[in-house]
């Protein structure tokens, strides 16, 4: 099904810059990886062209990509001593982090879905903002909120972009992967692992957990 | 204080015989109403408790009453987000002595499956003091009544006067509680020192 958007929408919005990120799992969900300066029309031809109708946005969620290093390795051919050779090199390469917000859209009218549909902040720190979809689907305002308040993405045109799970004066975003909780609990019967070494190390200072 | 034995001889011939200090505890344990208030699933199994099949009148606790003014016993019965505590402390302070609190649930004493998590205060007893605790997840109607009449015994013991003198009939302790405020990354403060003195853990290494 993807593919056959993927083309409509091609030929229908000539420039728009989509492009199909594969999922290699038998599971084959496949998404549409949509660039931000284009993703109110995207979403604006998939919800009204009557070959499509996607009228319903059911999920919206975050993804946290923290920035990470990847090994590849490279394999090259050189002549050596007259001889060809094949030589395998490792190489490390930086990928930055990004957060991403992912739609699940359905055809209520055409009884087609779910179809998948990203959008990636440029990086993790100052430049997290993405348009607002609440404008095409109703329904992704509570969850644009949500996904503002736990991983910290500003939507842009959302019409009342406030937090809507921890309060107000509350300035962290919980679900990204570097947030680390407060440190208030005294802690469970049998701790191992990372809590196991927050105990001893609590056990050495007494007097603070009290 | 009355000898029970001669208590218990002059009620078989006919006289009754009571202190004021028994009279006044009788009443107050036969009538505690709760604050009318749930947070979470335990509040299900609190409701199926009034109801008709488990029926808490029987221990005189039914009237729930919608106002903390008029209420004597506050059942935190749910999961106390940090975003509800302050409401949950508020309430707390606004009910009249003497005023009594159930943590009931896993959630309510501890935090319970969510005690890791960054939005769930760990047990309601770091900002309000707790006279009962009853564990389960949620707790069956049979556990809040067990909770209800172990709190009825307590009363039964507070006297007025002496070593084992209620909370309530001493004034110097007549402050409110501290309202913790919403802060930028947890509750300012995350506990009320004066309330919250957990037991500490012996580990073997």
């Amino acid at each position: 099904m993807i593919n056959e958007v993927l083309a409509r929408i091609q030929s229908g919005l000539p420039g728009a810059c989509v492009e199909l990120v594969n999922n290699p799992s038998p599971s084959g969900q496949h998404s549409l990886l949509v660039n931000p300066k284009d993703a109110l029309a995207v979403a604006g031809f998939l919800r009204d062209d009557p070959e499509l109708l996607f009228d319903f946005a059911s999920n919206v969620s975050g993804v946290d990509w923290p920035p990470k290093k990847v090994k590849e390795t490279i394999v090259r051919k050189e002549t050596v001593d007259g001889a060809e050779k094949e030589i395998k090199e490792t190489v490390e390469r930086d990928v930055p982090g990004c957060l991403e917000v992912v739609y699940h859209l359905y055809s209520v009218a055409r009884k087609t879905g779910p179809l998948t549909l990203r959008m990636r902040t440029a990086d993790r720190g100052s430049n997290v903002a993405l348009p607002s979809l609440t404008p095409v689907w109703k329904s992704a305002d509570f969850q644009e909120r949500e996904v503002y308040d736990l991983f910290g993405i500003r939507f842009e045109g959302h019409p009342d972009l406030r937090r809507i799970l921890m309060w107000d004066e509350y300035a962290d975003h919980p679900m990204r992967k570097d947030y680390v909780a407060p440190d208030d609990f005294e802690y469970e019967p049998t701790p191992h692992d990372e809590i196991l070494e927050r105990v001893k190390a609590r056990a050495a200072t007494p007097g603070e957990d009290a | 204080m009355l000898d029970e034995q001669l208590k218990s001889d002059l009620q078989k011939r006919g006289i009754f015989v009571t202190s004021f200090e028994d009279l006044y505890n009788w009443g107050r344990r036969s009538s505690l109403w709760p604050l009318q208030f749930g947070l979470a699933c335990c509040a299900i199994e609190m409701i199926a408790a009034a109801a008709a099949r488990f029926d808490m009148a029987r221990f005189g606790a039914e009237v729930f009453r919608p106002s903390p003014r008029q209420a004597d016993l506050m059942i935190i019965a749910g999961t106390v987000t940090k975003k509800m505590a302050p409401l949950v402390v508020r309430l707390y302070n606004q009910m009249p002595e003497p005023k009594y609190v159930i943590a009931m649930g896993a959630c309510a004493i501890s935090g319970g499956p969510f005690k890791e998590g960054y939005n769930v205060l760990k047990g309601i007893d770091r900002y309000i003091p707790v006279d009962v605790a009853i564990p389960g997840c949620p707790p069956r109607p049979e556990a809040l009544l067990e909770g209800l009449i172990k709190l009825q015994k307590k009363i039964d013991k507070q006297t007025l006067f002496g070593p084992n003198q209620a909370r309530h009939a001493d004034r110097s302790d007549a402050a409110d509680y501290p309202v913790p405020a919403y802060g930028a990354h947890d509750l300012e403060p995350p506990m009320n020192p004066a309330v919250f003195r957990p037991e500490p853990v012996e580990r073997e290494e």
